[in-house]
């Protein structure tokens, strides 16, 4: 015979202001099996905890309902409550009175009644419960960091060190990411290849990291402790084994007009090719697209000089499965190009160049060697017009959010003009000088004060060329709205920070949501900013937003916790809400039929099939077996299943019938 | 063939030249333009700004003139009226009240089934695929094409070329053999309705268009909108005034330039009409070729 308590909360006046909690509480003592109902005020705090404790113990209940929030905030409480008291934490039930009830409906009577039948389903529900033991899974102690920018730097050394193995896999040939490109960091004007490059020889030579660069994420199985992923390793066309970076064949290669990725195309490379002269791994890469060879089957120039005999024209794309316990994704952000702006004329004067174009011209390894030069014809531009926002904030014709870093790299880039160019003029257009950060707001009173930026508070509503100078025309928003037009020599514009391209491949892939913008979505806004809301997947730096450095390193290193966190045990455990085949006695064993309807609807591959041997082994019948390692409660077998021979533990159909029943025989 | 024709109040007054320009080009390809009966005005410049209801109204019972003369297509050359047609049309169909409102004010049922064709429209349906055979002479000069701000706003309604740097006439242009520039200026204001009231803020605005197209090489402004015309036309003496130099480069309609790659008379086409002396001439005779039309591409992009 049942003995169900019921606990009626109030959550302060959450739910009392609206429900009439000791009338519910009243009701409920008088259903079928209830032995013992209570209301008080906060059934979540320490003293209400002991409340439904002792009574269990008390009353001897055999389960017990609270009517209180939604069970994704305290169920979690109140199973361990349940566990503290000896009670099976499977057989406490929460009967949603707050999300449901209180808080969007209006005081009276239909509200009391509502919460009286929710509270009559739960009760019935939890009479039908049974006890259930959680699963145990083992832990893979190897972390896969999709993306060797900062930010999957950083996450992998971390990791690292903590003792615990990582894949990492990077698309392009080089780790590095955009920081590689960058010339001088905010706000300490400190040299980016300077700091970075010393950390992505570290990602190479530490032992417990494994490399995979110009590699891909291919597809991605299993869950939290125990993913299998697939890596697509893209054809080098190079035995790495072999290559000892001599770079020989780059300077040999009779293709040398192509556009440079890294330079973002203010520059040529040759077809075999490293990104850049700090690359990790020093190993080039065939870009067979542009290769002559492969276009039209002769030159094979660079095998003749390569001295290790490392180039393999024949190497194919390899395939490489790796099994890792939890993920995370760094796979960065782009910037929008200049072509997507109409009104400064859809990318075609050469003269505008985006942000990260900037970085390259100002970077010592760059194109011009550190040299501001204008690449329509290399003269040093005297006046040069930044334009921040541009995309940014823009509902009608851009996108909505701040891109956050812009307003500090367009003071950077002001500074380090000034510091090249010491007679030229800066002018910046902006909307609002966006610097919080520490030393951030002192860095862009530097670029105002020291290096006598220009700041110009207006948007600029079009750029055109005119005998060779570009005629910025903008407004002063605090000169009276006075047309500002300014004759420049070249200008750059700060475009908005958008997500990688990708990123939504890559997130269907891994199961995880990502926003109207492809960005990647946390968990919670707040508390859980580093998680997905996939159990083991992570997320750091600019993939979820855009971030500056500081801001991707910190997460990455947040990301690095959490994996450490899951690492510290080797096993994991799992709610034991599965779906699971009935088992009868023989002769029939299972009322399966064993028609496999359910293998190809299970999103998680969970089903495998169970032959039912007699003792010489001979084969009596094939049953469906869901693995419960792998089964995630969904339910779409169960919906599928022709016999009804599939369950959900804790969600069976006797349950839900059960609850259904409750509330039409009110 | 047979189309509707709205002439609206320019093309009968100010801008004539423009109405006899599209008349002689459509005569001369056997296009038959007929006039929507009892048509009204259009309501631009004034009703907008003063009544919802009258500037939907005025525009919607030609429209409705239109649907009961069995006309199907609706050529529009004036850039003002085409622009109160289109968003009337839009409005209508996207309010269901404010429709059965404007109904119930002009006694008539208007239903939204005509097509309306701006004067580049119209040229890239009707005429374009028959220059080829009828071209007599290439219009081979240096010209700046001109858009001003009604041709191709709102994009959302209108869904026709590129708000910046449109293309759709310099296609067109470049068809008849001419050299059509890139210019910064294709849509900026030309101060449109102050020609009477603050000519002085035309001069400049006007100004600065004619100096850069003049800058750039060009022989003359081609447009296709009565009020941009009048202004880059008529107030030129107070955009020399402005630029402090005289600018004899002169502004024809896109129709004049066809007409005259046609071959028909310059009178006909009413080039004797302007202020600004239109002296275009010496044109090459046209002789049938391939013609590589460099920007069909960005004409797919849109």
């Amino acid at each position: 015979m049942a003995r169900i308590g019921v606990f009626i909360c109030h959550c302060g006046e959450n739910i009392s202001a609206t429900v009439d909690c000791p009338k519910v509480s009243e009701v409920a003592a008088k259903f079928p099996g209830v032995a013992y109902s209570v209301d008080y005020k906060y059934m979540c705090s320490d003293p209400g905890q002991s409340l439904v404790v002792n009574a269990i113990k008390e009353h001897k209940l055999t389960g017990i309902v609270v009517s209180a929030c939604s069970p994704r905030m305290h169920e979690p409480t109140f199973r361990r409550a349940c566990a503290e008291a000896g009670l099976n934490p499977y057989l406490c039930e929460m009967a949603n009175i707050r999300e449901h009830c209180s808080w969007v409906h209006e005081k009276g009577d239909r509200t009391d009644q509502k919460a009286i039948d929710v509270v009559r389903m739960m009760v019935e529900k939890v009479k039908r419960n049974n006890a259930l033991m959680s699963i145990k899974v083992p832990v893979t102690k190897t972390a896969l960091v999709i993306g060797g920018g900062v930010a999957g730097i950083q996450a992998a050394l971390d990791i690292a060190n903590a003792g615990h193995k990582v894949v990492m896999v990077e698309r392009e040939p080089s780790i590095g990411g955009h920081m590689s490109q960058l010339s001088e960091t905010f706000p300490t004007l400190d040299c980016s290849q300077c700091i970075l490059t010393p950390r992505m020889v570290e990602v190479a030579q530490n032992p417990n990291i494994t490399l995979y660069t110009y590699a891909e994420v291919e597809s991605v199985e299993g869950f939290v402790g125990n993913f299998n992923v697939k890596i697509r390793k893209k054809a080098k066309s190079i035995d790495e084994t072999l290559c000892n970076g001599c770079g020989m064949c780059t300077t040999k290669c009779p293709q040398k007009k192509i556009p440079n990725e890294f330079e973002l195309g203010m520059g040529n490379r040759p077809a075999i090719y490293v990104p850049f002269p700090q690359a990790v791994p020093n190993v080039p890469v065939i870009d067979r697209l542009n290769c002559t060879y492969y276009k039209n089957g002769k030159c094979k120039i660079c095998e003749k000089f390569c001295q290790p005999k490392a180039i393999r024209f024949d190497q194919e794309d390899e395939i490489i499965e790796v099994a890792v316990g939890a993920i995370s994704i760094c796979t960065g952000f782009d910037v929008k190009k200049t072509d997507f702006f109409p009104e400064y004329g859809y990318g075609k004067h050469k003269d505008i160049i985006d942000g990260l174009q900037f970085e390259r011209m100002a970077s010592a390894s760059g194109p011009t060697l550190g040299a501001i030069r204008r690449p329509s014809d290399g003269a040093e531009p005297k006046k040069i017009v930044f334009v921040a926002c541009a995309g940014s904030r823009d509902p009608a014709k851009g996108i909505e959010y701040c891109s956050k870093i812009c307003c500090m790299y367009t003071a950077k880039h002001a500074i380090l003009y000034k510091h090249k160019v010491h007679d030229g003029t800066a002018y910046i257009f902006y909307m609002d000088i966006r610097a919080a950060g520490k030393n951030y707001d002192e860095f862009t009173r530097r670029a105002i004060e020291e290096d006598n930026a220009q700041y110009i508070r207006g948007r600029v509503s079009s750029i055109y060329e005119r005998d060779g100078k570009l005629i910025v025309i903008g407004t002063d928003t605090l000169m009276n709205h006075e047309t500002v037009e300014i004759e420049a020599d070249m200008v750059v514009l700060a475009t908005a920070g958008v997500a990688n391209q990708g990123a939504e491949e890559l997130a269907q892939k891994l199961h995880v949501s990502y926003d109207q913008h492809r960005f990647f979505s946390e968990a919670h806004p707040k508390l859980k900013p580093v998680e997905t809301n996939t159990a083991g997947i992570y997320l750091a730096g600019a993939c979820q937003s855009p971030k500056d450095i500081p801001e991707s390193v910190a997460a990455a290193s947040g990301v690095a916790g959490k994996i450490s966190c899951l690492f510290s045990s080797s096993e994991l455990t799992r709610e034991p809400l599965i779906a699971f085949v009935d088992r009868i006695a023989a002769p029939d064993y299972s009322s399966c039929t064993g028609c496999f309807l359910c293998q190809p609807v299970c999103p998680y591959n969970a089903i495998e099939k169970e032959d039912i041997k007699d003792r010489a082994g001979n084969l009596i019948k094939s049953l469906a077996y869901i693995n419960p390692g792998l089964c995630q409660g969904c339910g779409t077998c169960v919906a599928i299943c022709k016999s009804k021979s599939i369950d959900i533990d804790g969600y069976t159909n006797q349950q839900m019938y059960s609850e259904v029943d409750a509330l039409l025989n009110s | 063939m047979k189309l509707g024709f709205y002439p609206g109040c320019s093309l009968e007054g100010a801008s004539r030249e423009y109405n006899e320009s599209v008349q002689a080009v459509a005569e001369k390809l056997g296009i038959e333009l007929v006039s929507i009966p009892d048509w009204n005005c259009c309501g631009a410049t004034a009703a907008h700004n003063l009544d919802k209801e009258l500037s939907l109204s005025l525009p919607a019972r030609n429209l409705a003139l239109a649907e009961e003369a069995g006309l199907t297509e609706l050529v529009v050359p004036c850039a003002a009226c085409y622009s109160r047609f289109t968003v009337t049309q839009h409005e209508l169909l996207h309010d269901n009240a404010m429709h059965k409102k404007v109904n119930e004010i002009i006694g008539k049922e208007y239903k939204g089934t005509l097509r309306i064709l701006n004067v580049i429209q119209f040229i890239e349906e009707y005429i374009i695929d028959k220059l080829e055979d009828n071209m007599k002479f290439e219009i081979n000069k240096k010209v700046a094409c001109y858009y001003g701000c009604l041709l191709v706003r709102p994009n959302k309604i209108l869904n026709f070329d590129r708000t910046e740097d449109p293309q759709t006439m310099d296609v067109v242009m470049k068809k008849l053999g001419a050299d059509s520039i890139d210019w910064a200026f294709k849509t900026e204001c030309c101060g449109a309705g102050f020609s009477v009231s603050f000519t002085e803020a035309v001069g400049r605005l006007s100004g600065k268009i004619i100096e850069d197209a003049s800058h750039r090489g060009a022989e003359a402004l081609v447009v296709a909108c009565p009020m941009c015309h009048s202004n880059l036309d008529m107030r030129r003496p107070a955009m020399d005034k402005y630029n402090g130099k005289k600018i004899d480069t002169p502004v024809i309609y896109i129709t004049q330039a066809i007409g005259l790659a046609l071959g028909i008379d310059r009178k006909k086409l009413g080039l004797n009409r302007h202020f600004v002396p239109v002296k275009l001439d010496n044109f090459k005779p046209y002789v049938k070729k391939e013609v590589v039309v460099e920007n069909t591409q960005i004409m797919e992009e849109i």
